[in-house]
C-alpha cells in the first residue's frame, strides 16, 4: 500500500528481512500441520525411536486407515468413520435450518423495521456473546422433557438455536446495505413481504449466504461442548470420537493413528477453508468488524 | 365479502413480526428465560438433580471457597491477558508487515488464517505432541545435540497454563491478523498520501494515522478474543485434561466437571453466573462506547 519509488541497499536489506520474517512465521504456523501429516505416516516404532520432524522412512497410509475404520474411541472400535458421518447428520440440518432463520430474521429486521424490532435485534446480539455455560443445565432439562435428550435431533436443535443469534447479524447486516430505493419501489407497486424477498432480495443474497453457510459449518463441526453434553453414544460427533480415541489408554499409545484420526476430524473445514477461504475470511469480518 | 380485505392487509402488514415472532420466543426462553433458570438454581442445594431449596448465596460462598475454583479463575487471567495481548500484538504487525506490497500475499495470507478453520480439540491434541516433553520440541532440540534444553511446562503445573497460550495464539492471532489487514485496506489513503506528501516518514504515518483510525478494529477483536477465552473449554479438554491435578483448569472446565459429572449441579450454575458476569464486565462497557459511537 505505501511505499517509495527509490529503492536504497538498506531498502533492499529490510525488504529481504520483511519476507524472512514473513516465511519464518509461515514455517511456525504450519509446523503443527507438518508434523501431524509425517508422523500420520510412519509407523509407532519409528515414531518412538525418532524424531518428530523427520521424514518417514517407509511412508504407509496403514495409519490412517486404521484411524478410518478400526481405532478405539472408548467403548467401540470402529475408527472415527462412524462419527464423521455423524457429524454431517447434525451439521448439514443445523446449517440450512439456521441460514434460513437467519435470512428470514434478517430481512425483516433490515427491511420491515417496526416498533421494537431494534430492540429484539440488540437483545439478540448478546446472544452472541454469552457464554454458554450459562445456558447449558436448563438447555439439558428441557431437552429431557421434550424426548430429545441424547438424540440428533436435539443437538441439530441446540446448534440452530445458538447459531441463530450470528446468521441473523449477518443477513441483517448485509441488508442493511442494500440499495432502500429497490424494495420501497416494489412495495409502492403493491409487491407484499414474501414476493419482494423473492424476487429482489434473494438474488442479491449469495455472496451473504455463502459467507453464513461457511461459518456455520465450520462452527457445527467444529462444536465439542454442545457434543459432549447433549449427544448421546450414537450420535457422537467426531470431535467428541477424536477426544475419546486420543484419550483411550489401551495397550501402547498408536500416536500414527491418533494424528491421521486428527487429521481425518479437521479435513472437511480446511478444505472448506482451502476452497472458499476468501468468504471465509470476508464472513468472519463482517461479523466481527461491523456486526459487534 | 367486506371483511376479507382488511383482514387480508392485517395479516400482510403482521407479517414482519409473524416472521420473527418465533425468533422471539426462542430468543427470551433459551436466552433469558435459561439465564434466570440458572441464576435460580445457583440458589438452591440443587446436586444431580434440581432441588428447589432455596439457600440464598450459599453456592457462591461454597465458590469462593473452594481452592480449584479460585485456580481455574486465576488461570483465565493469566491465559486470557496473556492470550488477547499477544494475539494483538502478533496480529498487528504481522497486517503491517503483509501490507507492504508482498509478493504472494493471498498465499501467505492463507496460511496464516488456517488454524481458525481447525476445532480447538484438533489444535489441542497436535500441541499435545509438540509440548510433549518426550517426544515433541524439548526432544527435538535435545536431538539436534543440545542434550540441557528443556522444555517441559505441559507437565509442570506452575507453567502448564502457558501451554494454552502457546496453542490458543497459534488458532486465533492469523484471525486477528485477518481483522487488522482488512481495518488497514478501509483506511483513507488521500490522508496518507497527504501525510507523506507533507515529509511524514513511515513509521510516524503509521504511529499518527493509521493506527488511531483502527480503534474500533481493536476493540472488536478485544471483545472477540476475550469471548474465546471465556469459552475455551475443549482446548483444555484435549490440552492438558486439566492437568496436572487441576492445575490448568479454565472456569468452562469447572462449570461442566460440577454440573455434568461431579453431580453438584447448584455450584456448577452458580459458577456459570460468574462466568456471565466476567462477560458482561467487559461487554457493557464495549456495547456502551458503540451505542454512544453510533449517535454522534
Amino acid at each position: 500500500m505505501i511505499y517509495t519509488q527509490k529503492t536504497s541497499p538498506i531498502q533492499k536489506l529490510l525488504r529481504v528481512a520483511l519476507y524472512a520474517v514473513l516465511i519464518f512465521m509461515a514455517a511456525i504456523y504450519l509446523l503443527p500441520l507438518v508434523v501431524m501429516i509425517l508422523n500420520s505416516l510412519k509407523d509407532v516404532e519409528e515414531i518412538r525411536s525418532g524424531n518428530l520432524l523427520a521424514l518417514p522412512q517407509d511412508p504407509s497410509l496403514a495409519a490412517w486407515s486404521k484411524a478410518w475404520s478400526s481405532a478405539c474411541t472408548g467403548s467401540t472400535c470402529d475408527g472415527i468413520a462412524p462419527f464423521f458421518f455423524n457429524s454431517f447428520k447434525i451439521v448439514i440440518p443445523a446449517v440450512i435450518i439456521s441460514t434460513l432463520l437467519g435470512a428470514m430474521n434478517g430481512y425483516v429486521l433490515a427491511m420491515w423495521r417496526f416498533k421494537g424490532s431494534e430492540l429484539f435485534f440488540g437483545l439478540l446480539l448478546f446472544g452472541c456473546f454469552i457464554p454458554f455455560q450459562v445456558v447449558l443445565i436448563p438447555m439439558a432439562m428441557t431437552l429431557g422433557w421434550l424426548g430429545l435428550a441424547s438424540s440428533a435431533s436435539g443437538l441439530i436443535l441446540v446448534h440452530v438455536i445458538y447459531g441463530m443469534a450470528f446468521t441473523t447479524l449477518f443477513f441483517r447486516n448485509y441488508y442493511v446495505g442494500l440499495p432502500r430505493e429497490l424494495i420501497s419501489a416494489a412495495k409502492i407497486d403493491g409487491a407484499g413481504f414474501f414476493l419482494i424477498f423473492w424476487r429482489i432480495v434473494l438474488p442479491l443474497s449469495p455472496p451473504i449466504i455463502v459467507v453464513t453457510v461457511i461459518w456455520q459449518f465450520t462452527q457445527v463441526w467444529n462444536d465439542f461442548l454442545f457434543g459432549v453434553v447433549f449427544s448421546g453414544v450414537d450420535n457422537l460427533p467426531v470431535t467428541v470420537a477424536l477426544n475419546n480415541l486420543v484419550n483411550t489408554s489401551f495397550g501402547g499409545k498408536e500416536y500414527n493413528v491418533d494424528m491421521a484420526a486428527a487429521l481425518l476430524a479437521a479435513l472437511p473445514t480446511i478444505l472448506v477453508y482451502v476452497f472458499a477461504g476468501k468468504y471465509f475470511v470476508r464472513g468472519l469480518s463482517a461479523g466481527a468488524v461491523k456486526g459487534a | 365479502m367486506a371483511n376479507k380485505r382488511p383482514f387480508t392487509d392485517m395479516l400482510a402488514d403482521s407479517m414482519p413480526k409473524l416472521v420473527l415472532a418465533p425468533s422471539f420466543v426462542i430468543m427470551m426462553v433459551c436466552i433469558y428465560g435459561y439465564i434466570l433458570w440458572t441464576a435460580a438454581l445457583s440458589f438452591t442445594k440443587s446436586r444431580m438433580l434440581p432441588q428447589w431449596d432455596f439457600v440464598g448465596f450459599d453456592q457462591y460462598t461454597k465458590l469462593m471457597a473452594n481452592d480449584r475454583w479460585a485456580v481455574s479463575s486465576q488461570n483465565l487471567i493469566i491465559f486470557g491477558g496473556m492470550f488477547i495481548l499477544i494475539c494483538l500484538v502478533i496480529g498487528i504487525t504481522m497486517a503491517i508487515l503483509l501490507d507492504q506490497k508482498i509478493r504472494q500475499e493471498g498465499f501467505l495470507r492463507t496460511i496464516y488464517l488456517y488454524p481458525m478453520a481447525i476445532s480447538f480439540i484438533v489444535t489441542g491434541t497436535a500441541w499435545k505432541w509438540l509440548l510433549n516433553p518426550s517426544m515433541g520440541i524439548q526432544q527435538i532440540v535435545r536431538d539436534w545435540g543440545y542434550t540441557d534444553f528443556t522444555f517441559d511446562w505441559l507437565v509442570n503445573s506452575e507453567m502448564v497454563v502457558f501451554c494454552l497460550v502457546i496453542a490458543a495464539v497459534w488458532q486465533s492471532s492469523g484471525f486477528v491478523m485477518a481483522l487488522f489487514l482488512a481495518g488497514l485496506r478501509g483506511v483513507d489513503q488521500e490522508m496518507i498520501k497527504a501525510a507523506q506528501l507533507d515529509g511524514a516518514s513511515l513509521p510516524t504515518v503509521y504511529r499518527r494515522i493509521i493506527l488511531p483510525s483502527l480503534k474500533p478494529v481493536f476493540f472488536s477483536a478485544f471483545v472477540i478474543l476475550s469471548h474465546i477465552a471465556i469459552k475455551s473449554f475443549d482446548l483444555v479438554t484435549a490440552l492438558t485434561g486439566g492437568g496436572p491435578g487441576y492445575s490448568s483448569d479454565l472456569p468452562a472446565n469447572f462449570m461442566y466437571a460440577h454440573a455434568f459429572t461431579r453431580s453438584q449441579m447448584g455450584l456448577g450454575a452458580a459458577s456459570g453466573m460468574m462466568m456471565l458476569g466476567g462477560v458482561l464486565a467487559i461487554l457493557i462497557p464495549y456495547l456502551y462506547s458503540e451505542l454512544r459511537g453510533k449517535k454522534q
